[in-house]
């Protein structure tokens, strides 16, 4: 299945920014993790649609992820 | 020994006072509010010769602990009405601190219309005629007092806009490149204005250490304390590569990112003027610095030095909630525009936060186009710079715009500008907003770090649940924390790494020789909330000004089409401890 996943911050360096992806039916985030060669601890936050959810989430096919390493400001 | 300066305008005289046993341990936020609560009668206009502004060095300030370098000044509001304190870094909570001044209280009203520059040393203040001084605006001011003393001297002032007491006026600090920080929100210009100061000069010449009662404490503390501000990701990488602006594109995914005057919670254009561009940017020309610091002692460094393309400086202290306030809210694409108004608003000494908030508004009134950071600049300089007629109403704030013009979406608290993370998709800020003693600040009780950034855990943002007992328990926190001189993102680690907060308290226990747990801190923090709060009540604030504006209830917010749906009778249980 297609996954567009979006990057930001530190996860940048070496990475992208933004890419479309085919990735088994069944994925997780955490698989997807891997798949960029991601630590868990590094993980701030992962959006869909606008809502945080966990590395357990399943990903359906179309969907948009963003990958945020912690972060902070104010 | 720590000594109170109260310096006299009615008869232009300084007093040296005993520090009353009850004040020995406070500091910042809980003494400069302490001292406002005592002193001032919360009925009085704000600008008369009644109100008193007062600085107060955090408790930590002018010690070696990292990060303490913050000053607070407070005041009765004239933009709010409410009890009011602000810091801000630069050099003169360091100064102060080692000079021993525990706070300078500024009471009273000049008898004639001469404008004064405030001359404090180790002996006292002296009153000079700052005549030479008037009109001008603050870089002008900060170089006149360089050169007339040397680079060393601290510098408070204002600009036009602060002479002329418009209500979101600031005050600007020199900071250690001569450049500016800003006790910003709530108009503390206009009362330093109302009493015709036009600017304070700091001489430390003589201080010595601040004084710590028991040094080994002190020492171990400071080096845990430190440590957790560098081992936390958040301070130790994520805000000195990115500083505060990182913050817009992760506000855009969540749909709490407030867009054209709070209309939208997402922005087409984020990543033009993202946290990532914004490094990119100044990464990529030369002078240009993505670390720096506000005051000395600083080991985040979320600030910058902006440059332009040739290199030459733009602004510094370049903050996500201005960037946001211009470049989202306002539709102002060009990263370089938004640091340039960013650079004439320290100029002329108005509130950063405030000053793009009321940008949005007047855009939406069709006083300036949408997105146009040429006119926006102009109008900055020329007509709030200025304080023309047009600039008087835009000058006093979001509040005065949108009543000037008819206008129902107003965001404001207290009169007081909204800033950066709207309350219907983000609601535990929207509980701060609408409860803090400060009128909308966001800095008072953060809920973002646990609602978006899952600092310090996770509450769903999109949900009532969890929202009033998570903002109680950050504006208690804040308010300890605002007294100390620590620089507000020291919370980040504190919410994640245990050891962090129990060493800030050994090192206060420490540098004033007494036993203090984490519960006293806190629990402190508490009591001067409620001294706040109840400056406010006598002042004539009821709960029913604890309420966000109606717009936000009416008009739902995309992605997540939010509405705020909080109760009077919800909300007001913040107030339940
Ligand atoms: S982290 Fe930023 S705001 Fe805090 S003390 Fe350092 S430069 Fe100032």
């Amino acid at each position: 299945m297609k996954i567009t996943v979006k990057l930001f911050a530190g996860f940048r360096d070496n990475r992208f920014k933004m890419a479309e992806q085919d990735y088994p039916e069944a994925t997780t985030v955490g698989d997807i993790l891997s798949s960029l060669n991601i630590e868990r601890p590094e993980l701030g936050v992962a959006l869909i649609n606008g809502r945080h959810v966990l590395p357990e989430h399943v990903m359906v096919d179309g969907q948009t992820l963003s990958l945020f390493p912690k972060v902070g400001g104010g | 020994m720590d000594k109170i300066f109260r310096v006299n305008l009615s008869d232009l005289t300084c007093k040296v006072e005993e520090v009353p046993a009850e004040y020995a341990t406070l500091g910042g936020r809980a003494l400069t509010s302490t001292i406002v609560a005592a002193e001032v009668p919360p009925t009085c206009h704000p600008l008369g010769p009644n109100n008193k502004l007062v600085f107060a060095p955090g408790m930590l300030s002018g010690t070696a602990a990292a990060n303490s370098g913050r000053m607070s000044a407070g005041a009765k509001s004239p933009l709010t009405g409410t009890i009011k304190e602000s810091n801000a870094g630069g050099t003169t909570a360091q100064q102060f601190a080692k000079m021993g001044i525990k706070a300078m209280i500024i009471e009273g009203m000049p008898k004639d219309d001469k404008w004064l520059r405030l001359h404090v040393t180790m002996d006292g203040v002296t009153f000079e005629d700052a005549s030479d001084l008037v009109g001008k605006q603050n870089f002008d001011v900060i170089d006149a007092m360089n050169e007339k003393f040397d680079k060393k001297i601290g510098v408070m002032t204002i600009g036009r806009p602060g002479e002329e007491r418009l209500l979101s006026a600031n005050i600007s600090v020199k900071d250690p490149d001569q450049k500016i920080r800003s006790h910003g929100r709530g108009g503390l210009g206009a009362v330093m204005g109302s009493k015709k100061i036009k600017c304070i000069t700091v001489d430390a010449t003589g201080a010595g250490k601040v004084e710590i009662k028991d040094t080994e404490k002190f020492r171990a503390a400071a080096k845990v304390f430190a440590k957790g501000m560098l081992d936390h990701p958040v301070t130790g990488e994520g805000l000195p590569t990115y500083g505060t602006n990182v913050l817009i594109n992760i506000l855009n995914e969540a749909g709490g990112l407030p867009t054209k005057n709070f209309k939208y919670g997402q922005c087409e254009h984020h990543d033009k003027v993202s946290g990532e561009t914004m490094h990119d940017t100044i990464a990529g020309r030369p002078n240009g610095h993505t670390k720096h610091g506000c005051h000395a002692g600083c080991i985040i460094q979320c600030s910058q030095v902006y440059v332009d393309d040739k290199g030459e400086y733009i602004t510094s202290g370049f903050e996500y909630e201005t960037v946001w306030g211009l470049g989202i809210n306002c539709l102002i694409e060009d990263l370089d525009d938004c640091a340039r108004i960013d650079n004439a608003m320290d100029n002329i000494g108005i509130d950063s936060i405030e000053g793009a908030v009321l940008i949005a508004v007047a855009m939406e009134a069709g006083v300036i186009p949408w997105g146009d950071g040429k006119e926006t600049l102009r109008v900055m300089n020329e007509e709030i710079g200025k304080c023309t007629p047009l600039g008087r109403i835009l000058g006093n704030g979001t509040g005065s715009v949108g009543a000037a013009y008819g206008l129902t979406r107003v965001p404001v608290v207290k009169n007081q500008g909204i800033p950066a993370y709207d309350p219907r998709s983000v609601k535990g800020i929207g509980i701060t907003y609408a409860t803090t003693t400060m009128g909308a600040d966001h800095t008072a009780g953060y809920t973002i770090a646990t609602n978006i950034l899952k600092v310090g855990g996770f509450v769903d943002p999109l949900t009532k649940e969890g929202q009033v007992e998570l903002s109680r328990n950050l504006q208690i926190a804040t308010t300890a924390v605002d007294s100390t001189g620590m620089c507000i993102f020291v919370a980040f680690p504190a919410l994640d790494i245990p050891e962090v907060l129990p060493a800030l308290v050994d090192m206060i226990a420490a540098r004033f020789g007494v036993e203090m747990s984490v519960d006293d801190f806190v629990g402190m923090g508490a009591k001067i909330l409620k001294m706040e709060k109840a400056f406010n009540t006598a002042a004539g604030f009821t709960a029913e000004d604890d309420r966000l504006p109606e717009f936000f209830e009416l008009e739902p917010i995309p992605p997540h089409n939010a509405v705020w749906d909080f109760s009077p009778a919800e909300i007001d249980e913040v107030w339940n401890f």
